[in-house]
């Protein structure tokens, strides 16, 4: 406890939420709580104002313009590789590739990566608690080669069978895709232990980092995972722009996504020969201001104290968790040992989606349904949850906020007749 | 028996005694309390409407050339939206039905608290009525 506190006391937030404009706005006439940090952070002005100063004062088409605003723009363009290579500590800034999301990289590796290397008879294997972008891209592609998708299966607690994995891992396994951290459970998954095992076997592996990317230091040659994905909106960045990281070794052999420019080498009629990595995935003019500006969301991740937001994350996860279970009614959905700031609860008798809007009425965010994860609503045997998520900009306030409304929801809306 | 025109006027000034959304939202809550549940035999496959956050089943039937509905949701706040459409839409004539346009639903400003997927919730349920109604046209025609 002791270290906590001394973490939070360090961990000023009263300064941090000055940064996020919107974290004074107005729901409902009321006082935001924004808790649907997982669908997508806030962001800080200096991301905010990144954009509009790239289109003031530098918008041009970049790598293709002998002047001064071009220059200017690829410049600036050309360091936010860097930036994410250091974020990420990969080996090289060939190893990362702009993308639209983490969605698009999932598909772009499926559909480079696994069209080449996947056959009729071989298998995909994921996790139970897949976001639907890392369920659907890999059975597209198993269909389409007569391959079969495997399950790493998890237990009530949300927490992934382990043991399951000798017995799933076979000659016929060419890559795994397992999501670090669960958006709709939080759970995070031992994902360095998968990729041990699987490169024992050869085994190439795909991390979905879009929840855990901003909830951790991520290191890509420490976790040693083939490919990464994150998502920029997911991380105080723009919405429309992420990153693939991929080992050189494997981008270099695969074949390129998407044809158009800047993607190519040189094009004739007869033959087109492609450019080098990261370029040779990058086709046509890429995101340019969202790309800056996820810049400037990285510089101001890099310069908090990361430490000192994830005990403070971590702590609202506690109180909340605390706080919400002894509600009379509540009932919490992923219960796992290790958790990133995200609560999901069901109330009985009582539909999400209305506690949901009850909420709402209130200036209070939070998601319903089954958050794109519908195979694990479906293993725990409910329609949905509600899932508040935290960011290091939330308050113990905010949680309090919270709790005290789904109290009042469930006196509000518990059936007449029960 | 009151006309669609009527029936909706009646509820866009109740609606207009509420000034906060939170109000609007409470009194959805407590027609989706009060609705008569759907017969258990009714909530099957074929009465679910798709385009749903929800699960909504409805069923119609007629008696003599009026078309009645009766619906269920999991969601009492999407029952309470119901209420509001069979309070307007059921005992009316198919060509009744099929003729309106529903306005009450933008004026009472239900749509504007809706995300597009809720709005579109909304609006499929309006269709399988008036499909009911124009089904019913067409057997009897």
């Amino acid at each position: 406890m002791s270290t906590t506190d001394k973490n939070i006391s360090s961990f000023n937030v009263a300064q941090i939420r000055e940064d996020f404009p919107i974290l004074n706005e107005k729901a409902h006439g009321k006082p935001l709580v924004y808790f649907d940090n997982a669908a997508t952070s806030q962001k800080p002005q200096i991301v905010i104002d990144a954009i509009t100063n790239y289109y003031s004062h530098y918008n041009a088409n970049i790598h293709r313009g002998v002047h001064f605003l071009s220059q200017k723009a690829s410049n600036a363009f050309d360091d936010v590789r860097f930036k994410v290579k250091h974020f990420l500590n990969s080996r090289s800034e060939r190893e990362i590739i702009f993308v639209k999301g983490t969605t698009e990289a999932i598909n772009l590796v499926a559909a480079t990566y696994g069209r080449q290397n996947i056959h009729a008879g071989d298998e995909v294997l994921i996790t139970a608690m897949e976001h639907h972008s890392n369920i659907v891209p890999w059975q597209l592609l198993c269909e389409e080669k007569g391959a079969k998708l495997k399950v790493i299966p998890m237990n009530d607690a949300g927490e992934l069978m382990m043991e399951e994995l000798d017995f799933l891992i076979s000659n016929k396994t060419k890559i795994i895709s397992v999501v670090h951290t669960s958006n709709s459970l939080g759970t995070v998954n031992p994902v360095k232990e998968i990729i041990t095992k699987a490169h024992s076997k050869g085994i190439p592996v795909f991390v979905d980092g879009a929840q855990s990317t901003v909830h951790s230091i991520i290191d890509v040659q420490d976790l040693d995972c083939d490919f990464f994905a994150f998502s920029g909106h997911k991380m105080l960045g723009p919405t429309g722009v992420g990153c693939l990281y991929g080992k050189a070794e494997l981008l270099e052999q695969m074949p390129p996504y998407m044809g158009g420019g800047e993607m190519i080498s040189s094009v004739s009629f007869e033959k087109t020969t492609f450019n080098e990595i990261p370029f040779k995935f990058e086709a046509g003019t890429p995101n340019i201001a969202d790309v800056i500006a996820l810049g400037f969301a990285i510089d101001y991740l890099m310069q908090m104290d990361r430490e000192a937001s994830f005990n403070y994350e971590h702590e609202l996860l506690t109180y909340a968790m605390h706080h919400l279970s002894t509600i009379d009614g509540v009932r919490l959905i992923g219960t796992a040992k290790n958790k990133a700031s995200v609560v999901s609860f069901v109330l009985n008798d009582i539909n999400a989606f209305d506690a949901g809007m009850y909420l709402d009425t209130k200036g209070i965010a939070v998601r319903t349904g089954h958050h794109c994860t519908e195979p694990v609503m479906t293993r725990l045997n409910i329609p949905g949850t509600i899932r508040a998520s935290f960011m290091f900009y939330n308050t113990k306030e905010e949680i309090d906020a919270l709790v005290e409304h789904v109290r009042k929801a469930i006196a509000f809306l518990k059936p007449q007749h029960a | 028996m009151k006309t669609i025109t009527e029936l909706e006027q009646q509820i866009v000034e109740d609606f207009e005694l509420f000034d906060e959304w939170e109000e609007k939202y409470q009194y959805i809550i407590e027609l989706g309390q009060k609705l008569k549940p759907l017969a258990a035999e009714y909530k099957m496959d074929g009465n679910k409407i798709k385009g749903c956050q929800s699960s909504v089943w409805l069923n119609a039937y007629n008696e003599g050339d009026k078309i009645f509905f009766e619906a269920d949701s999991d969601s009492t706040f999407v029952k309470g939206e119901i209420a509001l459409l069979i309070n307007v839409l059921s005992g009316q004539s198919a060509e009744e039905i099929l003729s309106n346009e529903l306005g009450f639903v933008d004026r009472i400003g239900l749509r504007q608290h809706m995300a597009q997927t809720r709005a579109n919730g909304l609006a499929a349920m309006i269709k399988q009525m008036k499909l009911y109604a124009l089904g019913f046209q067409h057997k009897t025609a």
